[in-house]
């Protein structure tokens, strides 16, 4: 049954584009710029969910984006606004919460059986026993609202923007578009924001004059310079300093994007939205609000009945009456609200309303029933700006009592008045917000350091003149004589506000949570007031006295993909990703830089570096250009052991403690001149240790004269480890004595490696093996690395990645901060207590470390071998010992290529360090192993002769 | 978010700054005893008014700078160099030094 209309004059449809869509299964046509659901009404359909609690059949309320009865499922997607989203060729749209089918719900007993279901159910019902805790949850899963989310769901692109407006305008109706445009003709940059697919607001469904009006306002818009307008966005929320997030959905090939905004002035402009009646019926298919009415008839050209009653307190109930006769609708009768009418109940089945009875005794047939009751303001962003709005009983509806100097309010919810009242006010608010801008913008220029005489004078602007807004008087209607529901999401009805309030949950705040009112999609705009007026009459208060709940972000409900968006951080690759990618690297994530993990097969490379000579790239190592007479005195505060007597040419192992006396991070320094180091952090520690250097120097020191440079990215790293190491590079080092006893261990020397100037290269075994660690300037990184891959070939060169150098530091028995220390691990606890050198002035940490060498009861690291040299406990795997229970753990565990045996690390309690010991390590399985501590921390070359020699 | 006015930037983003802490004193850490240590550590104010931390501005200039916030409303009425580098730029002025003002480059 089509009830489609002819032409009307301000519709949105095109009817030169006609398609086809799916709906429960079966194609539906729809003209480009139907709603899902107003190409449905316009076939007939009226019913397009089930609700929540109660399944009872729901069909159209507010034809908006707001509609609670109108959520459907398209494809993948779930909980899509029907209501509000346009219908696409082909789309694939499902009802939810429904079983078996949207037409016979088995779960609508629920309706019968509804006294069962009252306020504080769930809480009251399933409490005990304990032990069917998991099956009442496997039903009452059946029984959550909303669609489906299928984990082959496609993912769209989503993403991010900053943004800095002088103005953003929260709402394109007409005040909206007239604030805009008066902020912009005054010179502001305009964000103009508006939820529907298009600008007008409530002009869009107004009469000849209004859509004239439009048109002009529209026209305006586009030719002002200065005004970006986003449609189909919200203003989903405003934070401190006027933080504004706007989430954004009409760009092509983006999902969604979030826009945070920071705005000099915020104008407020959402207009009003219309508040249903609390009756019982009140959620039958067919009983309407008013602007419902009017956006069907006149944006969509759908007639939204045969045979209507119309309960009409204001102009949009007679509006929408004047709609229904002009698109051919009986109108059986238009209840006054104005003079003392009202509608006691709509009576209806599953299909919708049949009649509607009268305050005055009739009952009149009809399958339509529209109410126009009121208005709410949508406060939320004024609430999130710290205003607390106050209600107006003349008007019944809340206005803002207190606003920030950045915030400013125009259009409904300043107040009422003609259009052309209304306008100027928001012209004269625009022009305020431009203002307003100007002056905050030259007072953060103002604040920005400059070495100027004087201060800019601040031009004063003569203060905006506002039109008053008059307030139209409304009759206060909220609930009619009898029960119904109030909040449609969430299937909450007016009897159980009272029922709560007999249970002692007395104020509007407590009774929200207990009922769950106002915590559905809808998230309070159409219910709040609802709500707050039953609570005031059940406690015997009024509306000013029991007061408002808070509206808190987002206004509209926003993705996880919108929140997530788009990732701002940088990735980071050596000079020598090239080569690592053409030889088959397996790429590991490590912070913000991504690695060689290994090369194929880590053992291999290991065992190659045993051999002959590997190269592994080290660029990622964090490394500090120090200079300055003074650099000793820091490094003696930074580190715990000595530095004041550091050689040039020398390089010393530090470990660095924060002011708790846990390790921190550690690294080699070398003195490349009489006033110039190269400090090395980890990697992963680059970033904290250079803020932790400037807060030294900058909070407590700030009179050591020291100049300290990052050059991590400055400088491509070159680990060349093995017994060929130094045969490699004397094929291509120049300017450079490499003989051990020129050059020997812990040593760093200056030179030309593969006709590269600029080149430092310190002698450091963290691989246990005769090796080399190379620094090259990074615009010649990947031209060394070539070179020694291709002049070592003879010695059997081989690349290897960051596996093979965890393995080939655990069979020497280094640690890794990080892995093999925690947030209480101490220099004594790895075995490094002798490094500590308490005989120092002052250092970062002393007090505390010399209380933890007094103090002897930490856990130590140890070697460990499991006896069964073929089992690798995993790391994280406890020690346990029968008495005591845990008393350690495995923090690094690998099978040794080079031993053919596993080999660990970890802690254990103070009685149990002792070499030989035998302790049980506890497997995922449960199954204990015995393990024994070994007699160094090293499992190779305990002595060192290989990376000394 | 909040914007908090670096000495040498002017207003920028909360998230361009590290928060350091609540300015506090470190006890001489030759004489200090382990309660007053530890209240150096962990012990905090963390008043609901005005407080006086430490903030780095890590995504800018990367300045330590001294803040006076109130942590009920995010005013900020002062917003100054560390105490150590006024007292060193007092020492140069002293002995007749040209330095910068106490607000780093500000003119604010």
């Amino acid at each position: 049954m089509s009830m489609r209309l002819k032409p009307q004059p301000g519709e949105v449809i095109d009817r030169g584009r006609r398609f086809r869509f799916t709906w429960n299964g079966e194609a539906y046509p729809a003209y480009e710029g139907d709603t899902i659901v107003s190409a449905l009404a316009a076939c007939g359909e009226r019913v397009f969910s089930r609700s929540f609690k109660y399944h009872r059949p729901r069909g159209l309320l507010t034809a908006s984006f707001l509609d609670p009865g109108c959520m459907v499922q398209v494809g993948d997607e779930p909980n899509v606004r029907g209501a509000h989203r346009r219908v696409e060729p082909g789309m694939v749209v499902s009802p939810q919460n429904v079983w078996p089918s949207l037409r016979f719900d088995i779960k609508s007993a629920n309706g019968a059986f509804g006294r069962f279901l009252s306020a504080g159910f769930y809480y009251k019902t399933f409490i005990k026993p304990r032990r069917l805790w998991p099956a009442y949850r496997s039903v009452l899963r059946r029984f959550s609202a909303g669609g489906v989310v299928s984990p082959d769901s496609s993912h769209g692109y989503f993403d991010k923007r900053y943004a800095h407006p002088d103005v953003v305008v929260a709402g394109g109706g007409p005040a909206g578009m007239a604030a805009a445009i008066a902020a912009a003709e005054a010179g502001a940059q305009v964000l103009l924001v508006e939820e529907e697919y298009e600008l007008g607001g409530h002009l869009r469904w107004g009469n000849e004059a209004e859509l004239a009006a439009l048109r002009e306002l529209r026209g305006e818009v586009g030719s002002t310079a200065g005004i970006e307008v986003m449609t189909n966005s919200v203003v989903n929320g405003r934070y401190d300093g006027n933080w504004v997030a706007v989430l954004q959905r009409n760009l092509p090939h983006v999902v969604e994007r979030l826009v945070k905004a920071r705005a000099k002035t915020l104008v407020v402009a959402p207009g009003l939205i219309e508040r249903p009646y609390v009756f019982e019926g009140n959620d039958a298919p067919g009983v309407v609000l008013s602007g419902a009415v009017r956006r069907l008839v006149n944006l969509y050209a759908v007639k939204p009945g045969e045979r209507a009653v119309v309960l009409s307190a204001n102009e949009s109930g007679d509006a929408a009456a004047e709609d229904l006769e002009r698109a051919g609708v009986e109108v059986a009768r238009v209840v006054d609200a104005r003079r003392g009418g009202d509608v006691v109940r709509a009576n209806g089945g599953g299909k919708g309303v049949r009649s509607v009875e009268c305050a005055d005794g009739t009952k009149i047939d009809c399958d339509l029933l529209v109410t126009a009751v009121g208005w709410t303001a949508p406060t939320s962003l004024l609430n999130m700006a710290g205003d607390r709005p106050v209600y107006d009983g003349r008007a019944a509806r809340f206005f803002p009592s207190r606003l920030t100097e950045d915030v400013l309010v125009t259009g409904g919810l300043a107040g009422d008045g003609t259009l052309e009242e209304l306008l100027a006010h928001a012209r004269a608010t625009g022009r305020d917000a431009a203002g307003r801008a100007t002056r905050t913008g030259r007072a953060l220029r103002a604040g920005i350091p400059q070495h100027a005489d004087g201060q800019p004078e601040l031009a004063q602007s003569p203060p905006v003149e506002y039109p008053k807004l008059p307030v139209y008087d409304h009759p206060a209607l909220f609930r009619g004589k009898t029960h119904g529901i109030v909040d449609y999401s969430e299937d909450v009805t007016s009897k159980d506000l009272v029922a709560a309030e007999k249970e002692g949950y007395d104020a509007i705040e407590l009774a929200k949570r207990y009922t769950t009112v106002t915590m559905g999609s809808a998230q309070g705009k159409l219910e709040t007031v609802n709500a707050v007026a039953i609570m005031a009459e059940a406690t015997g208060s009024t509306i000013e006295e029991t007061g408002t709940t808070v509206w808190r972000p987002p206004y509209a409900p926003i993705t996880l993909g919108a929140l997530a968006g788009r990732i701002f951080e940088p990735v980071r690759y050596s000079p020598m990703q090239p080569w690592h990618e053409r030889h088959g690297a397996k790429p590991l994530v490590a912070g913000a830089w991504i690695r060689p993990d290994h090369y194929g097969d880590p053992a291999s490379e290991v065992r190659n570096v045993r051999e002959n000579v590997g190269l592994i790239d080290v660029t990622p190592l964090g490394k500090f250009d120090l200079r300055g007479p003074d650099v000793p005195r820091l490094l003696n505060h930074l580190y715990v052991n000595e530095w004041s007597n550091l050689d040039v040419g020398a390089v010393r192992y530090g470990v660095m403690c924060l002011e708790d006396g846990v390790i921190f991070d550690d690294g080699v320094t070398g003195r490349l001149g009489s006033d110039r180091y190269i400090l090395t952090a980890t990697s992963s520690g680059a970033a904290s240790v250079w803020e932790w250097i400037d807060n030294w120097l900058q909070t407590a020191k700030p009179g050591w004269r020291i100049h300290i440079t990052p050059v991590t990215t400055a400088y491509a790293s070159i680990n060349v480890a093995g017994p060929k190491s130094r045969d490699l590079l004397l094929r291509l080092a120049e300017g450079v004595d490499l003989s051990p006893d020129a050059f020997p261990y812990m040593r760093v020397r200056t030179g030309r490696i593969a006709s590269v100037d600029g080149c430092f290269m310190w002698r450091i075994g963290f691989t246990g093996e005769l090796s080399y660690e190379i620094h090259v300037p990074a615009a010649y990184g990947l031209h060394v690395w070539e070179a020694l891959m291709e002049r070592g070939a003879d010695l059997g060169v081989k690349p290897f990645g960051v596996e093979a150098q965890r393995i080939l530091r655990l069979e020497k028995g280094h640690f890794i901060v990080g892995q093999d220390t925690d947030g209480l691990t101490g220099p004594y606890g790895v075995g490094l207590g002798r490094m500590v050198k308490l005989d120092k002035d002052d250092f970062a940490g002393k007090p505390e470390l010399a209380w933890q060498g007094e103090r002897g009861d930490y856990l130590r690291l140890v070697g460990l071998q499991p006896h069964d040299g073929s089992l690798v406990p995993p790391e994280a795997s406890q020690i346990i010992e029968d008495k005591n229970g845990v008393v350690g753990r495995i923090t690094s565990s690998r099978m040794s290529p080079t031993l053919g045996r596993s080999i660990c690390l970890g802690f254990v309690a103070p009685h149990l360090a002792t070499p030989g010991t035998t302790l049980l390590v506890q497997l995922p399985d449960g199954e204990r192993i015995p393990i024994r501590v070994t007699q160094h921390h090293a499992h190779f070359d305990p002595e060192g002769t290989r990376q000394r020699g | 978010m909040i914007l908090l006015p670096c000495p040498y930037c002017g207003l920028r983003n909360a998230s361009e700054f590290r928060y350091v802490g609540e300015l506090s004193e470190r006890p001489d850490p030759n004489a200090t005893g382990i309660e007053d240590w530890r209240a150096f550590l962990y012990m905090r104010d963390n008043p609901a008014g005005w407080t006086t931390e430490t903030w780095f501005h890590r995504a800018g200039c990367r300045r330590h700078f001294v803040v006076e916030r109130h942590t009920v409303t995010n005013e900020v009425r002062d917003s100054r160099l560390p105490a150590a580098q006024l007292r060193d730029r007092e020492d140069e002025r002293a002995t007749g030094g040209n330095v910068a003002d106490d607000r780093g480059g500000a003119t604010y």
